[in-house]
């Protein structure tokens, strides 16, 4: 018993100090002055198409690193080829870059005198979508490679000797499975997308007005000394972070149904 | 295996074998386009190997790497134990921390550098004073790595199946023994993933380190502030460089993290 | 998936069916982050002008080597206002900007300011000249010139300021090893630097009057003091070749060195270049200013003091730990 309350103790010490404060202080700065002055930092037309930028953005990383952080846990996990090791190693290198590093790697790719340069992907929006599925690449597989190892393929190969396809396999035994773990790989992506910044600065040209998104709107507050507008955007972000959360913890399976 | 499942199954082989090859061969196809390309293009400019074998980019790399993994461990310990408060136990308010483990995340990493300069720094109003110290990075890094191990640990630990434990329960084992043999070898694996992603992502941290470090070189200078310190100094081939050595390193670190996953799973299975 | 790419779709189609439809001009303004408020209020005020009339904006603002690098990598610009002139001399190179830019009775510049001490309220140590800076126990924090460009105006300008007070340069240049062995801060930029002063760190931050006087103006405790010998910082301003609109961008920098125009910038903090729009306001002038050429001019500078392998201050950094 002892053993459950020390955890319970560190965990929350743990929090209080790395979590609770931090993010206390945020919604603390934000409403410092009151609600009046937070709602009109982020209701001005640039913050309001900033916003709409991100979830541009959002919208269009989410899915696609989802639906490639599914395919890619399963070819690693479940078949395995030679150099899944290498792949499963490469998924998470996106994040060891630093955001400047992988915008000026984008730059070298995609600006004038890159490979596939001139094509008008950087300094707008399609390239500000490629930095965000950058570095919002990892979370996905990494949820789900886990539960697929240890939920092991006995069920799967039950399905398949009973005469289902692949797809009915994977529909009907692994999905379930792995869908809660689906669920939290999909919260990380989102709010890592919603919070990148150094990366889509440099890919965006920071054309105010067309592409800055939220982040790239609180850096602009903050150089402008308007530290309530700052604060209010990032909780802004912070809120879509945490409805992302609470829409993927109604796929949580029911207690007690495996 | 596929040839018992062959003749015993309706469905054709042909339709079979096009899981794995769809699978391996979309994931690849994506893996190269949005991460290869790009890392290829800065390889390709990369230029100027000294740029990294300068004492102060070498004190840089040490730093980051070394605080890396520390941070990495530390994560690995108490991401587990927020895991297992949050999923096995209940206490009030339980809810709303779940809700906030994500947001070192979704926080533009400059208002996560304002916030720990202001509550850990010298005008702290909780009396902590870490900045402009390598505590202060260590704060930082751990801040911005939280949701990491505990989210990889969350779906496996809410999935484990409790007749083990049970079992070893009623057999006479501790709590203690339970979880070392039980739980312990079940969650390894997702414990590592997140390990993983803690390190690279604390390798790469740049905007929420850099306020509350001071990036003092040879002190608190992580090898992202030098490396872009290279880039804005007119030398994009020695940044490009110095950034392909810190992916190669990651690389292996990276490698080595899922040869160590390897090694556990198959002791225990 | 479907709603969201017709959306994107018309999101991206339509900023070109409008800008199709007008028969306005567009300007593209890549400038660096401190004079946003600034140029917000210049555009507004050319656009009531006959030149100006017709003539919308795209703007971009973000630190002055970011944009460079933008522009170089195909940020297309019709002007560019960069913090310090080597931005200008690296897009030079690359033939985005004509070798001629700064051919003109103003060399290029449209502002200018100078390199201040920030102190604490008061000034407790009597901070003043750039010897004060040295007495025991002084902690200075200054944006790291190496991932600032800004911050090497401040370099520039506290060996400005030991040559001035008599030292031979090499004299000069042993003033600055002692110097950086009482920074105790190098934030990656300028505001990060007035940002880590405000949070306590430091006896003194090493900035820009403009950006002393912004922060003023928007309330923040900020004190400054302007050494006797201290560097006259210019903000250079070009139309790049490329640009497609040359007449329109030439008439709005012709503009912006009008006096009414020059007031805006005064009021936002710049020293002005043209001297009749200083009047009113209070920019003192310092017994022993000087300009980047008593120095040495940029390029010398850069190699001598910035080289990443070879510099000066390469040097004083890696003898500050290790």
């Amino acid at each position: 018993m002892i053993g459950k309350y020390a955890i319970r103790v560190f965990s929350l010490s743990y929090l209080a100090v790395l979590l609770v404060a931090p993010v206390g202080y945020v919604f603390w700065k934000t409403f410092e002055h009151g609600v009046g002055p937070a709602w009109d930092a982020v209701t001005t037309p640039d913050a309001l198409h900033a916003l709409k930028v991100t979830l541009i953005l959002t919208a269009i990383a989410v899915p696609a690193n989802t639906i490639f952080g599914v395919l890619c846990a399963l070819a690693i996990v479940r078949h395995r080829y030679p150099g899944a090791g290498i792949v499963n190693a490469v998924v998470d290198l996106p994040l060891a870059l630093s955001p400047v590093v992988v915008g000026l790697a984008l730059l070298l790719l995609y600006g004038r005198g890159g490979w596939l340069g001139g094509h008008g992907i950087v300094f707008a929006l399609p390239g500000m979508v490629l930095a965000t599925i950058f570095v919002s690449l990892p979370f996905v597989v990494r949820e789900v490679v886990p539960v697929l190892r240890e939920i092991g393929t006995e069920q799967e190969q039950a399905a398949a000797t009973l005469g289902a396809s692949a797809l009915q396999t994977f529909l009907r035994v692994t999905w379930p499975a792995i869908r809660y773990a689906t669920a939290y790989g999909v919260v990380l992506t989102t709010a890592r997308a919603l919070g990148e910044f150094g990366a889509v600065s440099v890919v965006s040209g920071r054309l105010a007005g067309e592409t800055e998104s939220l982040t790239l709107y609180v850096q602009d507050r903050y150089q402008s000394f308007d530290t309530t507008g700052a604060y209010a955007a990032a909780v802004v972000l912070a809120l879509l972070a945490m409805a992302t959360l609470l829409l993927m913890t109604r796929l949580k399976p029911k207690e007690g149904t495996q | 295996m596929a040839a018992d499942a062959g003749t015993l199954s309706a469905a054709p082989k042909s339709r079979r074998a096009l899981a794995p090859g769809l699978s391996i061969g979309l994931s690849t196809l994506y893996l190269s386009l949005i991460v290869l390309l790009p890392l290829a293009a800065l390889s390709w400019r990369a230029h100027g190997w000294d740029a990294v074998s300068t004492s102060q980019g070498v004190a840089a790399l040490r730093l980051t790497l070394g605080l890396s993994l520390v941070v990495a461990l530390v994560n690995a310990v108490a991401g587990t134990a927020i895991a297992w408060s949050l999923v096995r136990d209940r206490f009030v308010g339980q809810g709303l921390v779940n809700a906030l483990v994500d947001l070192p995340f979704a926080l533009p990493t400059i208002v996560a550098g304002l916030t720990l300069l202001a509550l850990y720094g010298p005008k702290s109003p909780v009396g902590i004073n870490a900045a402009f110290t390598r505590w202060g990075l260590l704060l930082a890094l751990l801040f911005v790595t939280l949701p990491f191990v505990v989210r990889t640990v969350q779906p496996v630990l809410f999935e484990l199946d409790r007749e083990m434990e049970d079992a070893a329960a009623s057999l006479g084992a501790g709590r203690f023994t339970t979880f070392l043999r039980i739980i312990l070898p079940s969650i390894l694996p997702a414990i590592l993933s997140g390990v993983a992603l803690a390190f690279a992502r604390a390798v790469g941290e740049f905007g929420a380190v850099v306020l509350i470090s001071g990036n003092l070189p040879f002190k608190t200078e992580v090898v992202s502030v030098y490396v872009f310190g290279r880039l804005e100094s007119g030398d994009p081939g020695g940044a490009a460089a110095a950034s392909v050595v810190i992916l190669l390193i990651s690389f292996g670190v990276l490698l080595g993290i899922g040869g160590l996953r390897r090694w556990v799973t198959k002791h225990d299975r | 998936m479907r709603r969201i790419s017709l959306a994107l779709f018309i999101a991206l189609l339509l900023p070109a069916l409008a800008a199709g439809a007008s028969k306005d001009t567009k300007l593209s303004l890549v400038a660096y982050s401190t004079p946003k408020e600034a140029y917000g209020q210049l555009i507004t005020a050319f656009q009531k002008t006959q030149a100006g009339k017709s003539v919308t904006f795209s703007q971009s603002y973000a630190a002055s080597g970011e944009q460079s690098r933008a522009v170089a990598a195909g940020l297309d610009a019709d002007i560019v206002a960069f913090s310090l002139e080597p931005d200008i001399t690296s897009l030079v190179q690359k033939k985005i900007v004509p070798k001629n830019w700064n051919k003109d009775k103003y060399k290029g510049m449209v502002t200018r300011s100078v390199v201040v001490f920030v102190v604490r309220d008061g000034n407790p140590k009597k901070l003043k000249t750039w010897n004060d800076l040295l007495k025991p126990g002084v902690q200075v924090v200054t944006p790291n010139p190496f991932t600032s460009g800004g911050a090497r105006w401040n370099v520039m300008a506290a060996y400005g300021g030991a040559l001035r007070s008599g030292k031979t340069p090499k004299q000069a240049v042993d003033y600055l090893g002692k110097l950086w062995k009482h920074v105790v801060a190098q934030p990656t930029s300028a505001r990060e630097g007035l940002q880590t002063f405000l949070a306590g760190r430091g006896d003194v931050f090493l900035a820009y009057e403009n950006e002393a006087l912004f922060a003023q103006q928007k309330g923040q405790q900020v004190q400054f003091v302007i050494p006797k010998a201290t560097i006259l910082i210019e903000n250079p301003i070009a139309v790049p070749s490329t640009s497609k609109h040359q007449a329109e961008a030439k008439a709005f920098v012709k503009f912006l060195r009008t006096t009414p125009a020059q007031k805006i910038f005064a009021q936002n903090g710049y020293r002005p270049v043209v001297s009749a729009a200083a009047r009113g306001f209070n920019f003192p002038t310092r017994p022993q200013l000087f300009t980047i050429k008593y120095v040495g001019g940029w390029p010398q500078v850069e190699k001598k003091f910035f080289d990443p392998r070879t510099g000066i201050m390469t040097r004083f950094q890696g003898s500050n730990g290790g």
